[in-house]
């Protein structure tokens, strides 16, 4: 296989299997966040003994996040190196300022969070709970200023030419406030927080399925839908505001994701289908002018599609593209109806009565995960063929210099840790919930051992 | 081109990097010093207690690794993408090592079975040992100059070229240079009989590190003539190697004065001097050519634009009290000797 080629597997799997750990540990932090807050306003036990244990499950994934994210740094090095030198100047401020201000505050104040029981107080862990919290937060935000700058470029110019061709920044806060900025961090958060609650929710239905531990898991499960519940429903804003910023800015990515080829013509929006690239053609049920109207208000308005682009400005993928999206969106919305019916019925005093809404909790846990992974291939495939938007193709950007022997060895080895760690985090992760919060045989109100 | 203090930004910005691979080399040093010592420990509960001896600090060293990596693509996005892509193998082994050592940490003491714990031991020294090693080989290989050619295009091989002679010496050396200083960390952090083994353990790691450093210093001197010429145009800076001699010959005093704090203060400035000296040598190159001189990466042509490297020393000088008063806070916090609970690993 070519260089490319194995260049942009290894990538995308590095990338992919990073990004199952980073929104799970905001997502947990943010529970971990209020759970504590809880325990530290009204001095209840459960809520420390909910604290304790998820924090053994956000040590583990924050863990594994970190690992993996240190290999993602330096592989734009290893096997990017044109596009290092091209976008340098521009991603690596926002590297910088993640590294000092994200990763430096949530890393040191992890060894409080999970150490400190003993040596501080609790009001002193709080805050480093929060510290971690914060951390995380502001690490997306400056990991994904830089991805948006490759969707959209701003704020910066070009010099040189051929090899030597670099961006340049020119206005520091037109590149961290690019068009795309803004909308994609508040996405990529809400998709964070919904895996977060969506496992806290799956665990403690499980709990609650098999009898164990029902008192705190009650109280666990009903915060948990709450954030859920509110971050499904804006998640649908800030989707809507996201691909508003696609039709603007990225109009190519858009017709693919819909499979819109015409150029000039009343785009529909589909409900689900499949794209044949080579007759241009979408079989599936969808509305008929239905993605006009979302971007025009207007069921007539014509839409450019992509054959109104270069034949080679334009992503080869389509279906793929079509398809991420389109799972994303249905799982979005499947959350929303899962969380409101839920809602409903705890409103109604019933919440805990029906067995098999308790049971599609437990599987829940995967959609987030799902919809995440799916939503960031959207974007990465539909960008194609670029890699920084109307400047650099993403054939022209792998380190030049390095062998595909040389990939394919370090492609195995990855493959080869990172499923001895997904087993590892599987197993560590299970034997955790399996064990519980607590020892079940004695009373929560006085069993902790370490107080 | 603009300046600060009467110095440019490339230079302050080199000085940056400096600064953040000698706070990434001396604690990282301890930590993965520690580590290459842990076969060493015969018992269980032994190597437990040299594990949560980093336990709650390790993940906060290693943000030096990261900044340093991040300072490195920004200041310099030439130097982080020529230097990455031609030493492709090293940095692979390098970063597949630290996930298994960041394994080790976390599941090491995670279950009871001997092969269980048996097994993470043995990845845990080999990870902790080699990632010392390859970071001196590295080092090695930078000293040495890369094959160059036209716009820094290297056009050496790939496979085990990195593995050279002048380069396993370097590694060498780096690594007995950890292991001290990990010796020393452990020293602070352990009482009775696996503080007495390592007080033994100790002096093999200082023996260890002097054979190597006066191998790699003949080495250089004889095979790499080059390196004293900066210094006999400016005599003055002589007192670096001076400074990193007597920092060294301090810390076997210090050990025997049962000064430990301060023995890990002067072996930390060992590893900081001899880096300088480094850092002296080829500045203002990152990356010297074998092939024309012309043609090596420095920190003028590597350089990010001097709008964005004003942009990045606000950020750095904003930031930095910042770190720095958190790892003050986490280091306070776990000072003094181990103590094992509920929470340990």
């Amino acid at each position: 296989m070519d260089t490319e080629i194995l260049a942009r597997i290894q990538f995308a799997f590095t990338v992919a299997f990073h990004y199952i750990y980073p929104p799970l540990s905001i997502g947990l932090g943010l529970l971990m966040v209020v759970f504590e807050g809880l325990y530290l306003k009204t001095g209840k036990k459960q809520y420390e003994i909910l604290t304790r244990f998820w924090l053994k499950i956000f040590a583990i994934t924050f863990g594994i996040g970190v690992a993996t994210g240190i290999i993602m740094e330096f592989e734009f090095g290893t096997n990017w190196s044109v596009y290092s030198k091209y976008v340098g100047d521009i991603f690596g401020s926002a590297l910088a300022a993640e590294g000092l201000f994200a990763f430096g505050l949530e890393s040191t104040f992890l060894g409080i969070l999970l150490f400190g029981w003993n040596r501080v107080s609790p009001k002193v862990h709080f805050i480093s709970t929060i510290g971690v919290f914060l951390g995380s937060m502001f690490s997306a935000v400056w990991i994904v200023v830089a991805n948006s700058w490759q969707q959209t470029p701003a704020g910066y110019h070009i010099v040189g030419e051929g090899l030597n061709a670099r961006a340049e920044v020119t206005d520091f806060w037109a590149m961290v406030f690019n068009p795309s900025s803004v909308d994609r961090i508040i996405h990529v958060w809400q998709g964070a927080f919904l895996s977060g609650a969506f496992l806290v929710l799956s665990v403690h239905a499980y709990y609650l399925l098999k009898g164990r531990y029902v008192e705190i898991s009650k109280k666990a499960f009903k915060i948990a839908l709450a954030v859920a519940t509110l971050v499904s429903l804006t998640q649908l804003a800030s989707g809507h505001s996201s691909a508003d910023g696609v039709a603007e800015n990225q109009p190519a990515k858009l017709a693919a994701m819909e499979g819109h080829y015409e150029p000039s013509a009343a785009a529909d929006l589909y409900l689900f289908g499949w794209v044949d690239n080579d007759s241009q053609e979408v079989t599936g049920i969808g509305v008929p002018g239905g993605l006009s109207f979302l971007v025009h208000q207007d069921f007539e308005e014509p839409v450019a599609g992509l054959n109104a682009f270069p034949k080679d400005e334009v992503p080869t993928q389509v279906n793929a593209v079509f398809q991420f999206y389109h799972i994303m969106i249905s799982i979005g919305m499947f959350l929303i109806g899962l969380t409101l019916y839920a809602c409903y019925l705890w409103w109604r005093g019933k919440l805990f009565e029906k067995k098999w809404l308790l049971r599609i909790f437990v599987l829940s846990a995967l959609l987030p995960q799902i919809a995440n992974q799916v939503g960031w291939f959207a974007a990465e495939m539909g960008r194609q063929p670029w890699v920084v938007y109307g400047h650099l193709k993403t054939s022209d950007a792998f380190s030049q210099e390095v062998s595909s022997n040389q990939i394919l060895f370090s492609l195995i080895l990855f493959f080869v840790v990172y499923t001895i760690l997904f087993l590892l985090f599987l197993y560590s992760v299970n034997k955790k919930i399996k064990h519980g919060p607590y020892e079940e045989a004695e009373n929560p109100n006085e069993f902790l051992k370490y107080t | 081109m603009e300046t600060f203090l009467g110095i440019d930004y490339p230079t302050l910005w080199y000085l940056v990097v400096g600064l953040l691979f000698s706070g990434y080399a001396i604690l990282e040093g301890f930590d993965y010093g520690a580590g290459a010592w842990h076969l060493f420990f015969r018992k269980d509960m032994s190597r437990r207690i040299a594990i949560n001896a980093i336990g709650p600090i390790w993940d906060a060293n290693q943000v030096w690794l990261i900044i340093g990596g991040g300072a490195l693509f920004a200041g310099f996005p030439v130097m982080y993408a020529t230097m990455l892509s031609a030493m492709y193998i090293p940095f692979m082994l390098f970063l597949m090592l630290l996930v298994l050592r960041s394994a080790a940490i976390k599941f090491r003491s995670a279950e009871e079975m001997t092969w269980w714990r048996k097994t993470w031991d043995i990845v845990y020294f080999l990870s902790n040992t080699l990632i010392g090693f390859l970071l001196g080989v590295v080092l090695g290989n930078v000293l040495q100059g890369f094959e160059l050619h036209e716009n820094h295009v290297y056009k050496g091989g790939v496979f085990l070229t990195f593995l050279n002679p002048y380069a396993i010496l370097t590694g060498l050396t780096t690594l007995s240079i950890f292991m001290t200083q990990g010796a020393i960390f452990l020293l602070l952090k352990t009482e009775g009989r696996l503080f007495a083994r390592l007080t033994f353990l100790l002096k093999k790691g200082m023996i260890f590190f002097i054979v190597t450093f006066v191998f790699t210093s003949f080495y250089t001197l004889i095979y790499l003539p080059g390196v004293i010429d900066k210094f006999k145009e400016n005599p003055v800076f002589f007192v670096i190697p001076i400074l990193a001699f007597l920092a060294v010959a301090n810390v076997p005093r210090l050990v025997s004065k049962k000064k430990y704090m301060q023995a890990l203060i002067f072996s930390s400035l060992t590893m900081a001097f001899l880096l300088m000296l480094v850092a002296f040598q080829l500045y203002p190159v990152l990356l010297p050519s074998t092939i024309n001189p012309a043609y090596s990466v420095t920190i003028y042509n590597a350089a990010s634009s001097q709008k964005s490297l004003g942009i990045m020393l606000t950020i750095v000088l904003i930031g930095a009290p910042l770190l720095a008063m958190y790892f003050l806070f986490l280091y306070r916090t776990f000072n003094g000797k181990v103590k094992l609970d509920d929470t340990s690993y």
